[in-house]
């Protein structure tokens, strides 16, 4: 069965974020809330999408659990996890990153 | 070059102030982003992978050392301290924050620049020619035509919510280096019993289905110029399909229809609108044309340049690949390339942009250019400063000597910046270009134009490279696509896919091949890869490319 994180870009800063489980925009993949069950997933993609004066562009992705914190299925959510390859900007270069 | 008048920078100060007010509604919470999404589009902004991208338009790919300046400054001050040069003669900023972008904006409009329709459905920069004003192959300076294109396109008010976007290039040398072909609309300017008029191509385009553009007509007189292009947009504006983003363009319009009907259709619409036009925009043109008046050339001798070539093979080496002729004597036209082997094509850095702008004041006349191909130009170089140019521009990294060779790469930013990406780009360019360093092949290679694009909406102009690399998503997994033969210039041809693509680890290993192919394929030094690629046709490079699989298959 397939996990799934919600994800979107924050409208002011335009970087990644994930849905916490406080409910919270977090900027990192492991603080992200982490939904087994598809109709619960749905569920909160709905009264996340409502949230459009703090995001854009929310969606589902797919995430693995093996290593206990979830991990991107596809590269283009590693991509968007930590940045760019040609150049170290984006999430990669942030050590902290407070909400 | 074009400075702008009160009306100009009035309409810039008001256009800027009202998207102001609109990324201050959205900040508030008062606009949706449905409804904020269009605005911000039509002044340049996306939201890409990691943050919002700001999209500045260089006019027909001319800027002075003062905008150039400027586009530094904005690197720094908002941004990661480099800028993104793009195929359509345009500026990415990857990283600039929402409520910032207002403030890049009047930035620019003190220098001139705007980012007015650099995204949305609408009319888009105006391309051209990136030797324009300066070739030495050239009938006329297409700019002046191409800034009453801007003019007239900018904010109008038939063209703002068009089917899809619109792109129109020109160029005024038989030698087409503004890839008019692959354009909704396409100008050459041609000259027909002394008078100057243009050759009107309409419904070329690449992407998802790539189009050779079609002549809709072979002699406009000059004055018909903004009437017939109002009246192609027009007919296309009522006609083309809204049903399906995908067959929007112009290009289906025309191939749907033929390129006859369209003809008739536009000639119709044309004699509509032709009275319209009382010949103020021909008074304007005039009143343009002369701001776009050549420098006053110098007129002294060479010394020093054939010694330096005499004496320094690097000077040797970079002047043979990166000046073009020039119309007046003793001038050449020098390409700086941004393809430094291993670095991303189009980047500069705010330090790298300073210094061109400088080079450009001290040698060029203040003029330089952006060309499609990713690179910076400096138009109008006197032969005596070359070899101080030359020197400035070594020691800051831009002396790559690699114009037109299979380093210089197209490469779109793919999926290391780009929403829409289904692969990456930019990283395929870097290592291509390190291993023919590494293998030192490329002056051996001579001409080849790669170019890569990071899915299917061929920002990277695959369609018409020598090798064209188009990357995909196949199952999770990068693959990549080759297409062999394609051609961007007056003899415009798509490239034809060879087979299965590549993995990611694959696709430079296979690009050697190809490379070593020609070089046993070619009938001499002088055959380039693309005249080889047409006497030999695809079978022998195909069978190179998927030699090791064969053999592979074989065991």
């Amino acid at each position: 069965m397939s996990h799934q994180v919600i994800t979107a870009n924050a409208l002011l800063e335009g970087d990644v974020v994930y849905l916490s489980k406080t409910n919270h925009w977090v900027r990192r993949l492991e603080d992200a809330e982490v939904f087994a069950d598809a109709e619960l997933a749905k569920l909160a993609l709905e009264l996340a999408e409502v949230r459009d004066s703090e995001v854009v562009g929310v969606y589902l992705m797919n995430v693995s659990v093996e290593t206990g914190t979830p991990a991107p299925t596809h590269f283009r959510e590693a991509f968007r996890q930590t940045g760019p390859s040609n150049r170290f900007h984006g999430k990669q270069e942030q050590t902290h990153v407070s909400v | 070059m074009y400075q702008y008048n009160d009306f100009d920078t009035a309409f810039l100060a008001d256009r800027n102030a009202q998207f102001r007010a609109q990324v201050a509604r959205r900040v508030a919470g008062e606009l949706t982003e449905d409804e904020f999404k269009p605005l911000r589009l039509m002044n340049g902004v996306y939201l890409q992978l990691h943050a919002y991208m700001l999209r500045v338009a260089i006019p027909y790919g001319t800027l002075n050392s003062a905008q150039m300046r400027a586009l530094a400054l904005l690197s720094e001050k908002w941004d990661k301290g480099y800028g993104h040069f793009t195929t359509r003669q345009n500026i990415q900023y990857n990283w600039p924050k929402l409520a910032d972008i207002p403030d890049m904006l009047d930035a620019l409009g003190e220098v001139g620049l705007h980012a007015i329709q650099t995204s949305g459905n609408t009319i888009r920069n105006v391309t051209a020619d990136h030797f324009a004003g300066a070739a030495a192959d050239e009938l006329a300076d297409p700019r002046p035509v191409a800034e009453l294109i801007r003019q007239w396109s900018t904010d109008h008010p038939e063209f703002q919510f068009m089917p899809r976007k619109f792109k129109i290039a020109i160029t005024g040398s038989e030698n087409d280096r503004a890839v008019t072909r692959a354009h909704d609309i396409g100008l050459r300017m041609v000259s027909r019993d002394g008078e100057h008029g243009f050759e009107v191509i309409v419904g070329g385009g690449l992407g998802r289905t790539p189009m050779i553009g079609k002549v809709i007509s072979e002699f406009l007189p000059k004055a018909d110029l903004l009437p017939y292009l109002e009246a192609i947009v027009s007919v296309w504006n009522q006609i083309g399909r809204r049903d399906n983003k995908y067959k929007a363009r112009i290009k289906i319009t025309v191939h749907e229809h033929g390129i006859d009907e369209i003809r008739r259709l536009v000639d119709a619409r044309f004699a509509q609108i032709k009275p319209k036009f009382t010949g103020i925009d021909q008074t304007l043109l005039t009143d343009i044309e002369a701001q776009f008046a050549a420098p006053a050339f110098k007129t002294t001798g060479l010394s020093g340049y054939e010694t330096e070539r005499a004496n320094n093979p690097a000077f040797r080496s970079w002047s043979d690949t990166n000046l073009a002729a020039h119309k007046a004597e003793g001038y050449a036209i020098v390409s700086i390339s941004l393809k430094a082997h291993g670095a991303t094509p189009g980047d500069a850095t705010a330090t790298q942009m300073r210094l061109m702008a400088d080079l450009a004041e001290r040698y060029g006349h203040d003029e330089l250019r952006i060309s499609h191909e990713q690179n910076v130009i400096l138009p109008h170089v006197h032969k005596s400063d070359l070899p101080a140019l030359y020197t400035a521009l070594r020691d800051a990294g831009l002396g790559t000597a690699n114009i037109g060779l299979a380093s210089d790469i197209i490469a779109c930013p793919g999926m290391d910046y780009c929403a829409l990406a289904t692969a990456r780009s930019i990283p395929i360019a870097q290592q291509i270009a390190e291993r023919v360093d590494d293998l030192k092949i490329e002056h051996d290679l001579g001409e080849l134009k790669i170019k890569i694009s990071g899915c299917i909406n061929a920002c990277g102009h695959h369609h018409v490279g020598h090798i064209g690399i188009l990357g995909l998503d196949r199952a999770g997994v990068e693959n990549y696509q080759i297409t062999l033969g394609g051609d961007h210039t007056e003899t415009a041809m798509l490239g034809a896919r060879t087979g299965r693509g590549f993995a990611y680890g694959e696709i430079v290993p296979a690009v050697e091949r190809l490379m070593f192919a020609y070089l046993e394929l070619r009938l001499n030094d002088s055959e380039s890869f693309l005249e080889t690629y047409r006497r030999v046709g695809l079978s022998p490079f195909k069978a190179a490319l998927y030699q090791e699989v064969s053999a592979h298959a074989a065991e």
